[in-house]
């Protein structure tokens, strides 16, 4: 048994047939090949599955395929391609490179993504803020400081060119 | 190494990065090969049983299936898991790649499904029928060892794995000359490594070519490669291993696993290319744990403070079976039981226990952690009995720094160090004394504030062949092509190290190039001369070294072609700007390209040159190196709670010279942070019957964004002797460091309550009943709390009730 749906992935229409139990970070990575979007623990507690669905940040390990039927994804693919990119790089993962913001990079994706959708609701978060927000991606190289540096680099980033 | 630099020691962000943030980077799980299939394993549910029978017929026929096989379908064909430890009177243990007849820890690979995707392969896996009859599970290490526990591994008939003891000096005589003896039992409980990616393999092998290329998720390609063609029984020139990105490891993918020979098998066997990828729930049950070991230490001291000789008995907990390096690890802790300080005497008896466990392996630290774990927790311990201050009784036990090369009574010697400089520096960055003012004034309030220090060494830069169970050395290859672009090719593995950067800057000050000429090539066995790989801080200082005298190699021949077109002396010519100058002459110069075009087109080169540029080394350290640094935890425990919060964190560390601050800072924090998650949230319970209970991220707290104060980081610069570079090393000390700064701390708050020690993980519910357990004495309490205290029967006189030291309103 198969189920149709439509999904917008960083800009661009899909419509595939899935079975339904696909889990969106599945769809995602071996439908459309995207293997940005990685997949740590599937029972959504690492985060290095997050992307943004209609800009929200979800773990696609636990959303399924058929859920994102007729909402708009962005993977890290895409993050480029989001309002406040200046064409290259997007603030944040302009920020995660200045500030060695990742180290082994498995958990950048859904970091980064995670860091995107906080500074989208919140430009200007405090450290505790961003700790906050960043709680349920897990990352074992950093330490979670310069992750933390890489984000206030990128609100930083981002207010000046609001100016 | 040159004093002023271009690029050496400079913060220079990540060459690696531009991928790994735009999704660009290919790990194992993101390989996709035509008519590739999904290999997936069943697991025992039991930590100790019989196989009785495998019916795996319903499997076979489910949809998408393509085969299903058990440890007689690999018979003859699939050699042991392999050990590289080499102890005397070592016990066999050996592990087959499927369990043959008996299960020996939950997560035990009995069978392997082969399917064409990973959801008719889940399905599958769920229809293998394994019928088990279950045997008593040897789960405690202390039972394990004694008379009368089932045996795991007959003929032989106890579990003790090994004995392993060292002394050093008079021990006898250390104790008889004692003013005090101070005795401790310490648990160094199991921990799960927790890399982001699990493990993941893929085999393709190419029936015309008769060659067999594994991806796999490693620390170590070579000796994989090497391990699987003895355990294939395949020429190993037709093998070859690719380390894609690799997701962090940790120590725990230093190693070479039953998952990595049977996909290489099957896909020689079934001609398709074959994947598989770790789920987490595997990655906790069937990827090596670290630490876990029981120590009891004595130690006699003089009355005012000095060291006088240690006794250690360490049980070491090895789970079921070896993996690559399991009984090594605990040896590692014997050696480093000195610590930084002037130990005269020492005893040290290891003892490896044999239990229904997963098997512990090198895991972040592999032995040092627990070594400096149980000697930092010494020092306070007998600061605390002498009434002395915990730094004060440090910096009087330390080797002076014209003591090095220091012999330890443990057989090493310590490559260069001043103990006493890092000491202040963290002391003094830490605000220490005024920090033992506020606690006082706290302690008058009934907040308990604790501070802890730590004064680490370390052995790292794994090291001279001698003391290695495989070699020791690393090698690089590095080239320069015709255009003046430089390729070096190293046998470490970095996996998130950033060497691609600090290895280019090297090349970059070499030649005077730019770091963007320099690009790093690793992880391709095909690719890069034999190496060892990345694990125990040995990247820089030996696969570092490596590259480094190949590119001065390289420099000095370009050096005598410049001089042969110019006539000027090699020694005079500096390379900079893609030029190679006379310091003598600015005239005298010419472009590094007119070199090195020399070298290829070799139609004017020095009388006897050889043609082109490209240069091998195989280094061989003469020496371990020996970094060492001094951290402050700064911790406040909610006496109604038992909640233990991080307020402040400086660390000192020295790790010699410095290829790239931002790269040593970054494993200086991950390090740090790993070890909180030992000190205050991670533990591998198993419970009586051997289940893993702690066996998802559920169940398993591995620190989160939201759990640290913001860590202050500092150095030293003492340069290591053993090699040109002067460096020593960084990837472990933070995990060696902080884990007894912070619960020395953790100590140090509670020290009102009459607590000496404590057991990590340091969980509210353990301080909570620390601080009921014992009368504080007056000073602890308010007034109030200890009028509450008063024995006044209650009906709910539950501990809470008993007494309840509560924080002051203002």
């Amino acid at each position: 048994m198969s189920v149709e749906i439509q999904v917008r992935v960083n800009g661009q229409p899909h419509q595939s047939q899935v079975e339904p139990r696909t889990l969106l970070v599945y769809y995602l990575r071996d439908v459309l090949g995207l293997t940005g979007t990685h997949v740590g623990c599937e029972t959504s507690l690492c985060g290095a599955c997050t992307v943004l669905l209609d800009g929200r940040a979800v773990k696609s390990c636990t959303v399924l395929a058929v859920q994102a039927d007729g909402a708009s994804v962005t993977t890290i693919e895409g993050v480029s391609g989001l309002n406040g990119s200046s064409g290259g790089l997007h603030p944040v993962q302009e920020g995660f490179w200045e500030k060695h913001g990742l180290q082994c990079g498995f958990c950048t994706p859904g970091m980064i993504c995670a860091s995107v959708e906080l500074l989208s609701k919140n430009p200007n978060p405090s450290e505790a803020e961003i700790r906050h927000a960043l709680h349920g991606n897990l990352c074992r190289c950093t330490g979670y400081q310069k992750i933390i540096e890489s984000v206030r680099y990128a609100a930083a980033k981002m207010k000046s060119r609001r100016r | 190494m040159a004093t002023a630099t271009k690029y050496i020691g400079k913060p220079l962000k990540r060459k690696e990065d531009p991928r790994l943030i735009q999704g660009l980077a290919h790990y194992v799980d993101d390989l996709v090969l035509a008519g590739m299939l999904h290999a997936g394993f069943v697991r025992s549910p039991h930590a100790h049983a019989r196989i009785k029978s495998i019916d795996s017929t319903k499997a076979q026929t489910a949809p998408g299936v393509v085969a299903v096989f058990t440890a007689e379908d690999f018979r003859g064909q699939i050699g042991i898991v392999p050990c590289a430890a080499q102890l005397p009177d070592l016990k066999p243990a050996p592990r087959p790649v499927l369990a043959t007849g008996r299960v020996r820890f939950v997560g035990e690979a009995v069978a392997v499904v082969v399917a064409s995707d990973r959801y008719a392969l889940r399905d599958a896996l769920d229809l293998v029928d394994v019928d088990y009859e279950p045997l008593t599970p040897v789960v405690d290490p202390e039972k394990a060892i004694a008379k009368g526990a089932p045996v795991l591994h007959e003929p032989s008939t106890d579990n003790v794995s090994f004995r392993w003891e060292l002394e050093g000096g008079d021990v006898k005589k250390a104790f008889k000359q004692a003013d005090k003896v101070i005795r401790q039992r310490m648990v160094n409980q199991r921990l799960i490594p927790v890399a982001m990616e699990p493990r993941g393999v893929l085999a393709e092998y190419k029936r015309g070519e008769k060659t067999l290329t594994v991806w796999s998720s490693t620390q170590i390609p070579h000796l994989l490669k090497t391990q699987i063609a003895a355990m294939l029984g395949t020429p190993e020139h037709s093998v070859r291993v690719i380390t894609p990105e690799v997701g962090g490891g940790f120590g725990s993918k230093l190693n070479v696993y039953p998952e990595e020979a049977i996909v290489a098998h099957l896909s020689m066997r079934l001609g398709h290319p074959v994947k598989w990828m770790e789920s987490r729930r595997e990655n906790f049950l069937c990827t090596t744990h670290g630490r876990d070991q029981i120590a009891d230490v004595e130690a006699a001291v003089s009355k005012d403070g000095m060291l006088l000789g240690t006794k250690w008995r360490i049980i070491a907990d090895l789970g079921a079976y070896y993996q690559l390096l399991t009984p090594l690890v605990p040896t590692l802790t014997g050696l480093m039981l000195a610590g930084s300080y002037k130990v005269p005497a020492i005893h040290i008896e290891i003892i490896g226990a044999l239990t229904n466990k997963m098997a512990t392996d090198a895991y972040r630290g592999a032995g040092r952690p627990e070594a400096t774990y149980y000697v930092e927790r010494l020092m306070d311990l007998i600061a605390a009995e002498l009434k002395m201050d915990p730094a004060e009784i440090r910096r009087k036990n330390f080797p002076l720094p014209k003591e090095f090369p220091y012999a330890t009574p443990t057989g090493i010697a310590y490559d260069s160090a001043n103990y006493q400089k890092s000491l202040d520096l963290a002391l003094q960055k830490s605000g220490y004394v005024k920090l033992r003012k506020e606690q006082a004034a706290l302690r008058k309030q009934g907040r308990y504030m604790g501070i802890g220090v730590s004064t680490y060494v370390e052995i790292c830069a794994m090291g001279p062949s001698s003391a290695m169970p495989a070699g020791g050395w690393e090698s690089a290859t590095v080239r320069v092509e015709p255009t003046g672009k430089v390729t070096i090719l190293t046998g470490a593995s970095p996996h998130g190290q950033g060497q691609e950067t600090s290895f280019a800057q090297m090349g970059a000050e070499v030649l005077g190039l730019t770091p963007d000429d320099v690009n790093i090539v690793h992880g391709d066995t095909a690719a890069v001369p034999y190496g060892i790989g990345t694990f125990g801080s040995r990247g820089t200082a030996v696969g570092g070294t490596a590259a480094y005298m190949s590119l001065i190699k390289l420099r000095d021949k370009l050096a005598k072609i410049a001089s042969h077109i110019t006539g000027e002396d090699p020694k005079d010519l500096v390379f900079g700007g893609g030029k190679i100058s006379s310091k003598s002459s600015a005239n005298k110069s010419i472009a590094l390209g007119e070199a090195i075009g020399a070298a290829y087109s070799a139609k004017s080169l020095p009388q006897g040159m050889e043609p082109g540029l490209d240069s091998t080394t195989f280094f061989e350290p003469t020496n371990f190196t020996f970094p060492f640094g001094a951290h402050v935890c700064v911790v406040e425990i909610d006496a109604e709670t038992g909640d233990v919060r991080l307020l402040k964190y400086v660390a000192v560390d020295d790790c010699g010279n410095v290829l790239n601050p931002l790269l040593v800072e970054g494993q200086v924090h991950g390090g740090i942070v790993q070890s909180v998650g030992q000190a205050m949230f991670e533990e591998a319970v198993y419970d009586e019957h051997g289940q893993l209970i702690t066996g998802e991220l559920m169940d398993y707290a591995i620190p989160r964004a939201d759990c640290m104060p913001w860590m202050e980081t500092h150095r030293t610069v003492t340069p290591s002797p053993v090699n040109p570079l002067g460096v020593k090393g960084v990837g472990e000390a933070g995990t060696i460091g902080a884990t007894p700064a912070i619960i020395n701390a953790v100590v140090d708050a509670l020290a009102p309550f009459g607590v000496r020690h404590v057991d990590m993980p340091v969980k509210r519910e353990r301080i909570w009943k620390l601080m009921r357990r014992k009368v504080a004495p007056k000073r602890a309490l308010r007034p109030s709390a200890k009028a509450k205290a008063k024995p006044k029967p209650k009906k709910k006189a539950g501990p809470a009730a008993r007494r309840r030291p509560r924080r002051r309103a203002k």
